[in-house]
């Protein structure tokens, strides 16, 4: 390891000069800085540090309406400046160091930094060169406390966070769904040499076994034999060699299988059994492929011994020995598997090279209790998984990965799962694995990059007073851009690529240019017209019978759905017919109401509250699209309930509760919604969960399964899914499911028969 | 596990014998008290088949003397024709064990043909054959009865390379001729199965390894070691100083861990003769300490590379807790002398230039040993056994790797597990494979 740390002159020249990058995109809001952490492993070093970052949101007012300056408009948008936490990240190789620390000790503005929180076997190694050139006191933790608290933080915070590694699949990488309860699971660490940890809750765990055959007998024995000197480079040998000629099967002591114990030829019955008796020179990449095999093997043994002692099932691999080498991972996943006969798969982690740089950083902030929080990765900061083929040539690799960087936002609210799933350790709240279906990905990566156009002049347009918002704009595109190329070479990057992750990505680029609401105006301009008609559309609807009413109120719920400036479908008649408005919305459904929330969605709900039933009303905590936030529709409400005693009352008696959802997507994730309304979905007892709109009740929760009735409906406005779901554009879902087991005894809230 | 039926099966679609009634029975009851195999034919049934050859029997009044060569010369036509062997064909090497029978009288001198004096001569009176074949003398159990004969049980290895030279002489002593069954086990003898009836017309009975291994183990085991015992422990595992090898008994040996470290590694959990299981196995054994020694060192042999290993410091090599924290990792209780990662110096070309091969040769010993003891501690807790039984030739002359084991028994297990070693270390397999000779003939 030593060896890697070690930077001649020569090379440090050489490598400084190669840091062409804007640095303001690596060591991001630097300025704002505060508690540093630093992991410095035997090849890579961490840097994380928290900061702040001041964004513009749009914020919605209502007006006083006894002033002249209103006019007809319901409420007022402002931008605002916002200030919102986040964590930085950022991984590169430990030679680049001493150029990374000085530009930090030029940038570093916050004075009130004293301390460096360091772990790590290269610590101690630069912790005088850290003090001089940062001026901080190097605070040493240990380094398996980090690695715990880093990997309870990502399988926490980050979904998809864990893998199941499988070389031949179409997607290599298959994600899993995080349990909500991520405790216990056994942590197999393979630096130098194997720590094999029990973890059992935050605060509890226990290195229960491990082994001196680890990464570092790779390196080292793989060095001795082979003479090569690069731990990546003895990996490339590896995946290249053929390890049947320096092992001894057991075919080549039985002739064929051993039958009686059902052990296969092809088994290998003594690791570098042959090299002791043939007299022949073996090639550097037959030996580095037997010790590959002979340490996956004889680590995936013991982790299966250890996880039969404890009982554990849930096995994650870590340490330098795996850190996205497909090579080991493969090993690691064939060895698991073949001692515990597929009962226990070998996981992954995608942030795993971070975990100690996150839990040192973690110790330091202990103050600002940061586990009280949720956290989300920012995929616009995040660099992602990149892609690790082993065929790449190993400095290609390392340039590639030269900095890695990994963004968290603390999100305003806490997220937890929606009590109402019916298994939340299976819950997946997409529809379709981008990952694993091609032709879909092809699909819906290439519909993006078609919107993006439509996307940018709509950003540009929602800030028509700021004249540099056509340069942000501009940024913006490249930016999202870039990630869709990414996504389309490495799909794996943020976990599953599905609607929902392109939609959010593209959520988190416009807010890193500021652009936090680009339909801010048009949902004002509509909300405005909409307001206009509620009363005549709830007047009508009253003067239907029963039957007609229940499907008027149906039909006008999906047809306000139709105003969806996501669907391409719709935004290219939207762009192309600026008049288009509810009329044609209404003819292509043959319906009679008007847009979305007000028109569609409210009348619904007041027919709710005269039944005598309770109604949590859930919207988006931030902007997405043209999808309503919490602060808007709490104005609208207001206004509605002026002129509608049924809302009014309902209001006022505390049975219509407008919830925010924790989300600021135009989909939806159950297994992420605010705590409070959780906590109200349990507290009021709900047996009826309506989910609405195509982001949320197609792209995700299609299969959701509840543990009460649930009602999903949507106009599919893209023809291409309209085809995969075998039916036309515009057709209508109207999925009314009782839970298994439950008696179908009373419909609730909403009968449709 | 009904592990003799499928060696039954092999045996009788392979090999021919006399089988007009039974000879000697491995599982008399009196003799294997835990056996569920049928005993034989009930003429025999008060006779000890297996016993010491000081025996009263051997030498008591004339007429009980008369009594018995009557007896014997009842079971002589039961048994198998001379030559008796049993072979136990590994990965690296072949052990064979050959019964000299001492007691020949006159008449058998006359009748014994040519070639079957001259394989008793050639193997007893010389203590290497050819360039690479070793009798192992101080192994020799003397004057044991096996069928009802008395004699000697040699122990004899050579490398499973020189297979086919075994097997060009077998054809140039005309062994075919002796009608003798050769009984052999291991991976080699299906192996060489064909190599046999072709080149040497020669019938193999091929037999189970693991049956093969724990029968010879325990029926070594009772016997004994020339009247000491074979079996032996370390007292004070965990203490250099003190540390000594005391014989012991495996009076009640089961359930134990049978652990057999050849070229790999195989672990069984042995609750009776007949019942076992084969809890796991490595492919770091035996093999793989070897194979990597001659690769690191140039070494060819393993006696070369344990002599090379006993004058080395494996510290030199492997990165100590130590290294690392500087002392001991008190937040996990890992002292500072454990090994944190097995050649983790190597990492760095100074160390790397620095060191020499009898450090290389040790730290590869003590890698292998340690994984072995710690996968064997896991079984041993998985399965809770406390009784660890380690054979296999990696053990043979190899007092780093057995006092290693029983030292890492001890400590990781504190004080619950044991570690035992017998020995014969690598012969039983073979040993199991002639008493199935010796066995089969008791087959209606």
């Amino acid at each position: 390891m030593a060896e890697c740390g070690r930077v001649d002159s020569n090379t440090s020249h050489t490598m400084d000069k190669s840091i062409t990058l804007p640095p303001d995109e690596i060591f991001r809001n630097l300025e704002n800085a505060k508690r540093f952490a630093i992991d410095i492993g035997g090849s890579l070093t961490k840097l994380a540090y928290y900061s702040t970052v001041q964004h513009k949101v749009a914020k919605v007012r209502s007006f006083d309406h006894t002033a002249k300056a209103a006019g007809d408009k319901l409420y007022e948008i402002s931008m605002q400046e916002e200030v919102t936490a986040r964590l930085h990240f950022i991984k590169f190789e430990n030679a680049y160091i001493e150029t990374c620390l000085d530009f930090i000790k030029d940038h570093l503005v916050n004075t009130e930094t004293k301390v460096i929180k360091a772990t790590g076997g290269g610590a101690h190694k630069f912790k005088e060169l850290i003090e001089r050139k940062l001026g901080l006191k190097v605070d040493k933790e240990d380094e398996m406390t980090c690695l715990i608290k880093g990997c309870n933080f990502v399988l926490r915070n980050i979904p998809h966070e864990a893998f199941v590694y499988a070389k031949h699949a179409d997607s290599e990488f298959r994600f899993q769904t995080t349990n909500p309860d991520i405790f216990p699971y056994l942590l197999v660490n393979i630096g130098s040499g194997v720590s094999i940890v029990k973890v059992e809750s935050e605060d509890k765990f226990e290195r229960i076994g491990g082994s001196s055959i680890g990464g570092g007998t790779f390196w080292g024995l793989g060095a001795l034999l082979t003479k090569t000197k690069r731990f990546d480079e003895l990996l490339q040998l590896a995946s290249k060699g053929q390890h049947a000629s320096v092992d001894m099967l057991v075919k080549d002591i039985y002739g064929g299988s051993y039958g009686y114990l059902g052990l296969t030829g092809d088994l290998i019955a003594s690791s570098f059994g042959k090299s002791a008796t043939a007299d022949k020179e073996f090639s550097k990449e037959d030996m580095a492929k037997s010790l590959l095999h002979m340490i996956s093997n004889d680590i995936g043994q013991l982790a299966c011994l250890y996880a039969k002692l404890h009982n554990l099932s849930r096995v994650y691999f870590g340490g330098f020995f795996i850190r996205g080498h497909p090579v080991t991972m493969h090993t690691i996943t064939y060895s698991i598997n073949f001692f515990t006969k597929g009962e226990v798969q070998a996981l992954f982690l995608r942030h795993e090279g971070y975990l100690g740089a996150i839990g040192a950083f973690l110790k330091g902030a202990e103050e600002d209790n940061p586990n009280q929080y949720s956290w989300g990765e920012n995929y616009a900061g995040s660099s992602g998984l990149m892609s690790v083929s082993p065929d790449m040539n190993p400095m290609q690799r390392a340039r590639s990965g030269t900095f890695d960087m990994l963004e968290m936002d603390r999100l305003e609210r806490q997220l937890v799962n929606l009590p109402l799933l019916q298994d939340p350790s299976s819950y997946i709240p997409d529809t379709v694995d981008l990952t694993e279906d091609a032709p879909a990905r092809e699909y819906w990566l290439y519909c993006f990059e078609e919107a993006l156009d439509g996307v940018v002049k709509r950003a540009v347009a929602s800030q028509p007073d700021m004249p540099e918002a056509a340069l942000r704009a501009e940024k913006f595109r490249q930016k999202y851009r870039h990630k869709l190329q990414t996504l389309r070479q490495q799909p794996f990057a943020y976990g599953s690529l599905t609607v929902r992750s392109l939609l959010d990505t593209r959520e988190h680029c416009l807010n890193e240019f500021n652009f936090p609401d680009p339909y801010s105006k048009i949902k004002q301009r509509e909300n405005d017209i909409a307001l206009k008609y509620y009363q005549k559309a709830v007047k009508s609807l009253d003067e239907l019978s029963w039957e007609e009413k229940q499907f008027a109120l149906v039909r006008g719920v999906l047809a306000g759905n139709v105003f969806d400036w996501g669907a391409k479908a719709v935004s290219d008649v939207l762009e192309s017919d600026p008049e288009f408005g509810f009329e044609e919305a209404k003819r292509q459904l043959e319906d009679n109401s008007g847009v979305d929330i007000i028109l569609g969605v409210m009348p619904f709900v007041r027919e709710l509250l005269s039944r005598g039933t309770e109604v949590v009303l859930a919207s988006n905590s931030g902007p997405a699209l043209n999808d309503v936030t919490n602060g808007e529709l709490q104005i609208l409400t207001e206004r509605i309930a002026a002129m509608d005693p049924v809302i009014e009352a309902g209001l006022r008696e505390d049975r219509l509760l407008l919830v925010q959802s924790g989300s600021s997507s135009p989909c939806l994730d159950l297994s992420r919604l605010d705590k409070v309304l959780a906590m109200v979905v349990r507290e009021r007892q709900t047996d009826l969960v309506i989910i609405e709109g195509m982001g949320r009740a197609i792209h995700t929760n299609y299969y959701a399964m509840l543990s009460c009735e649930s009602l999903k409906m949507a106009v599919i406005k893209n023809s291409w899914l309209a085809d995969r779901l075998g039916g036309k554009l515009f057709s209508v879902v109207f999925k009314y499911e009782v839970p298994v087991g439950k008696p179908n005894k009373d419909c609730g809230a909403f009968s449709p028969c | 596990k009904a592990k003799n039926c499928g060696s039954q099966k092999v045996f009788h679609s392979h090999v021919m014998v006399a089988t007009n009634g039974s000879c000697c029975s491995s599982s008399s009851s009196n003799a294997f008290g835990s056996s569920t195999v049928p005993s034989g034919s009930g003429t025999f049934e008060n006779m000890h088949h297996l016993h010491r050859g000081d025996d009263a029997e051997c030498n008591g009044s004339p007429a009980k003397r008369c009594r018995l060569r009557r007896r014997t010369e009842s079971v002589r036509k039961h048994r198998p024709p001379f030559p008796w062997f049993g072979m136990d064909i590994g990965g690296t090497l072949v052990k064979l064990v050959y019964f000299e029978p001492v007691d020949i009288t006159a008449e058998e001198e006359q009748e014994e043909v040519e070639n079957l004096k001259s394989i008793r001569r050639y193997l007893t009176s010389n203590v290497a054959y050819g360039k690479t074949g070793v009798r192992d003398v101080h192994l020799e159990l003397r004057n044991l009865t096996m069928c009802g004969r008395t004699g000697n049980l040699h122990f004899i290895r050579f490398p499973t390379q020189a297979m086919p030279r075994f097997i060009q002489m077998g054809r140039d002593k005309n062994f075919s001729s002796l009608h003798t069954t050769l009984c052999a086990t291991g991976g080699g003898a299906y192996k060489f199965e064909n190599d046999f009836r072709m080149m040497a017309d020669l019938e193999l009975l091929k037999l189970d390894e693991l049956d093969c291994l724990i029968r010879g183990l325990l029926f070594v085991d009772r016997v004994g070691f020339n009247g000491h015992p074979e079996c032996y422990y370390f007292q004070n595992p965990s203490d250099t100083q003190s540390c000594v090898k005391k014989p012991c008994t495996l009076d009640n040996p089961f359930p134990m861990l049978l652990v057999n470290i050849g070229s790999g590694v195989s672990i069984l959990a042995v609750y009776s003769e007949n019942n076992y299981k084969r809890v796991t196995g490595t492919s770091l054994g035996g093999g793989t300490f070897l194979g990597l020694c001659c690769l690191l060192t140039g070494c060819e042999t393993f006696e070369e590379a344990l002599e090379m290993a006993s004058k080395g410091d494996s510290t030199n090599v492997d990165k100590l807790v130590k290294d690392i924290y500087g002392g001991d990792y008190e937040r996990f209780g890992l002292q500072g002398s454990a090994v944190a990662s097995s050649f983790g110096h190597m990492m760095s070309k100074e160390k790397r230039d620095s060191i020499s091969k009898e450090d290389l040769a040790r730290a590869t010993l003590v890698t292998i040993t340690n994984n072995i003891g710690s996968i064997a501690r896991m079984c041993a807790v998985n399965e809770k056994i406390e009784r660890v039984v380690f054979v296999g030739n990696f053990l043979r002359i190899n007092t780093v790797s057995t006092k290693l084991l029983a030292y890492a028994m001890d400590y990781w297990s504190k004080g619950q597990l044991r570690a035992l070693f017998l020995e014969h270390e690598g012969y039983f397999g073979a040993v199991g494979a002639l008493m199935e000779l010796l066995k089969t003939t008791e087959d209606p």
